[in-house]
Order: C-alpha cells, then structure tokens, then sequence
C-alpha cells in the first residue's frame, strides 16, 4: 500500500504524503514549471520528471534522493529531418508518457511523445533511441492529432510476463503491439468504433482515438480503454475489443484505471461528451465497475457536492499496487484520495494548478 | 568580438552567462557558446538546429531572419540578444 502520490502539475511537481491518517500536500519542486509526467523506479529509487518549458522545450530530470536534488538528462531527441519528409516536424513536443521496462531490465526506460514517437532508454535516461520501426511505420503517417495539433503516445504498457511485449495508445492512432521489444508493430484496435470519422472509416484500428489504456497487473491479457467515444475492453490481449454500453452518467471521459489484481474491476471519471467535457449536471464523479462493465457505480461520497467543472485527464487517475487507494486530480486544481477503492473520497486541495499526472510512489 | 546576451529568464533553468565569441552569423556565435556550455543549447535550439518557436534573437536591435540555418550576419561589434518571446508562456 503506498503513502505517497507524486502530483505533476501546470506549475511544479508536488508530492502528497499519508500521516496520522491524513494526506499532506509537500513543497512543490520545479515551481512555476509545466510537469508533464512523472515516473518513479522502484528498481533504484530514482525520481523522473518531466517538464515542458513554455519558450525553451521538453526538459527531462532526475532524483536520486527523492526529490530533494535534480540532475539534468538529456530529453529524448528526433534524428534529422530528412528533406521532404511527411507529416509533423521531427522536434519533441512533449513527453507524454513515460514507464520502466519490465523487472528483468533494470534501467529501461520507455518514453512515449508527441508529434508520436517511442524513445527507449537502456542507461536510466542518460541516452534515447527513437524507436525506427515504429517511426517508419508507413502506418504511422495515417495518425492524427488529437487534442494536441500533432499525434502522440499517452500510455506504454509493458507485459509483467514478457518485457519484450509492449503495448501503446495513441491520440489518435489506436492501440499498437510490439511482441519484439519494439522491433515489429501491428495495431491492435478490431472492433473499435470512431463515430467523428466518415462512415467508412469509423471502424478503422488506426482512426481510433484512444484517451488511455491500461492492463490488469496479474491477468495483463485483460485491457480497459477510455477511448473518445466510449470504453471498450479486450480479454485476449488486444486482439479484439469490446463496447462498454449503458453507462451511466456518461461514457465519455479521459481516464481510466484498472485494479491490479482483479481485471473485472475498473475506475472511470465520467464528462458529459466530447464537445462538452464538464462533469454530467456538475456533478462531479467517478464511476466503477466491479463485474467487467455489465454494471457501474457512481462514486460521489466526498466529492463536491456544490455545482463542479472539474476534468480528469487521461494520467490524472491513479490506483495502488493493492488496489484499494485511488488519487485523482482535475484539470482545475482538485485533488481527492480515496482508501477504499473509490467507495470515498479524501480532498486533498482544491487549489491546486491544473493536474496533469498523479501517480503512486512505491 | 561579438557579444552573446541571454534573457535573465534562463538563469532560473541553467547557467547562461553572456559570452564574447567568435562568429560571423548567428548560429557560428550561438555554437560557439554552446562548445562550452552544452545544456544551454537545448534550451535556445531544437533537436533540429533551429530556434525553438518561442525563442526571440536580435542582433543589433533587428529580429533575425533565419531562424532555421542561423544564416543572419554578425559583425565583430555586434551584441545578440537571445530572449523569450511573448507567446508560449
């Protein structure tokens, strides 16, 4: 069970501690700073974030002490721009999602970006590679951008039983497989539907817009996916998906997370739909499944109960290793805990910056 | 020798104390810089050799052309001002 929740913000990185039975909110590192993500290794102890500096670039940092010191890493790089080349520049935008390898490859990094390349470290983010097989993929060129004016790479999910198979989401771009460690890809995203693309196209894998994708630690066969236009949820590693339908009050949003141990049970935070993306009637919720989507509860018990227009966007929900405390934080600064699985909810700050990532320290 | 002059606003992320250096354009003083402060060239130039979009360089008080190849000229009393930009913040 874990007692920390690094917090990455609009303006710092903030880390929340559990003491005497409450959560409290430390001194913010990287003040004033776009966080993007932030990612802890369990395998040394290292703290990463990082950053995207308004007028000079994607930043990448390092702690080795918890925060209390920071080293600078080079950010993983785009090669040249070969003349003539399609689609975005070849220049990092953002630093989208960023995950350890499996346990057996102790200093591997995965870092997924925006204009839509995968880097992987080897040496603890002291150097990158642009994963070429999937940049070069003639496919690739068919992504589009989502909320960002170019495509991206939000969610890296490393099978805990083969670190050599390595699923992706991408806004918009579907769900991408390597089984290879990165050598080959497919995409993975059968039975999805994009209802904003010409009829021909909805059912396309590479039209999807995936919000987020995650996998059940102990059954990684079991995926969840918020996608633009609903959930969906794979049972036999992505080969196909399934619509999650009826539910209530909306199947729209950007996160989504998945209990570890048990993949029946999954967390959403519901907006009203894409074109309008507040909380249903401003209330603000969450909902959970407990039996693989045929039923969902509303979870509200310490959410606000006066009129709310708080998001959560796709890295702002966050489960434990035990699968019992939850930490979510909106887009306008709210930040709740909960210690039993959603069932109620802790405010930790209200007035926060806009929260781009929460995530569990070990 | 032309002066290279850096926006105190980049003091707060990395040393970036201004440099007399040889050079006869922009991107030749700029590189000059950069050999002895390495870090500091991420922030001023992306990983294509270009001005990041909301980085602002003059030099003698006129906005520079190229903002790709760093082609613009410097002469040996030339002061280049390298700024943030209003945008991006």
């Amino acid at each position: 069970m874990s007692d920390r929740v690094r917090v990455a913000t609009r303006k710092g990185l903030f880390t929340v501690t559990r003491r005497s039975g409450r959560w409290h909110l430390g001194e913010p590192a990287f003040l004033g700073d776009p966080v993007t993500i932030v990612l802890d290794d369990p395998s040394d102890r290292t703290l990463y974030a990082a950053l995207n500096l308004g007028h000079f670039g994607v930043k990448l940092k390092r702690s080795g002490d918890d925060g209390k010191t920071w080293e600078e890493l080079d950010p993983p790089a785009y090669p040249a721009q070969p003349e003539g080349a399609e689609g975005a520049p070849w220049k990092l935008v953002q630093i989208w999602a960023l995950e350890t390898g499996g346990k057996d490859e102790p200093g591997v990094l995965w870092a997924g970006t925006i204009p839509g390349g995968l880097f992987r470290s080897r040496d603890r983010g002291r150097s990158w590679q642009l994963d070429r097989s999937l940049w070069d993929h003639p496919d690739r060129l068919k992504w589009a951008g989502g909320g960002y004016d170019h495509p991206g790479i939000h969610s890296i999910l490393v099978d805990p039983r083969d670190s050599a198979r390595v699923t992706i989401g991408v806004s918009t771009g579907g769900v991408w497989i390597s089984e290879d460690a990165g050598e080959t890809w497919r995409v993975a995203a059968t039975g999805m539907r994009a209802t904003y693309m010409p009829p021909e196209l909805q059912g396309d894998p590479i039209a999807q817009d995936i919000h987020r994708i995650v996998a059940c630690t102990a059954r990684p066969e079991t995926l969840w996916v918020q996608h633009h236009c609903g959930i969906f949820r794979s049972t036999d590693a992505a080969a196909t998906w399934t619509e999650i339908t009826d539910v209530a009050p909306s199947s729209f949003g950007f996160a989504v997370a998945v209990h570890p141990h048990d993949p029946d049970v999954a967390w959403f935070v519901p907006a009203i739909k894409d074109e309008r993306r507040v909380p249903v009637d401003a209330r603000f919720v969450a909902t959970r499944t407990r039996d693989g989507g045929k039923h969902f509860d509303v979870l509200s018990t310490g959410l606000p109960t006066e009129p709310s227009y708080d998001l959560v966007y796709r890295h702002g929900l966050a489960v434990d290793s035990t699968g019992t405390r939850l930490a979510m934080g909106s887009t306008t600064g709210g930040l709740w805990i909960s210690e039993d699985a959603g069932d109620s909810w802790q405010c930790v700050s209200l007035n926060l910056p806009p929260i781009s990532a929460v995530r569990f320290a070990p | 020798m032309p002066r290279v002059v850096f926006t105190s606003q980049l003091q707060r992320h990395v040393p970036a104390p201004n440099c007399d250096v040889a050079g006869a354009t922009v991107g030749a003083a700029l590189d000059a810089v950069f050999a002895e402060h390495r870090t500091l060239r991420g922030y001023v130039l992306d990983e294509q050799g270009h001005l990041r979009k909301h980085v602002a360089v003059f030099v003698d008080g006129a906005r520079v052309r190229d903002r790709e190849r760093l082609t613009d000229p410097v002469g040996p009393e030339s002061e280049i001002h390298v700024l943030q930009a209003l945008t991006g913040g």
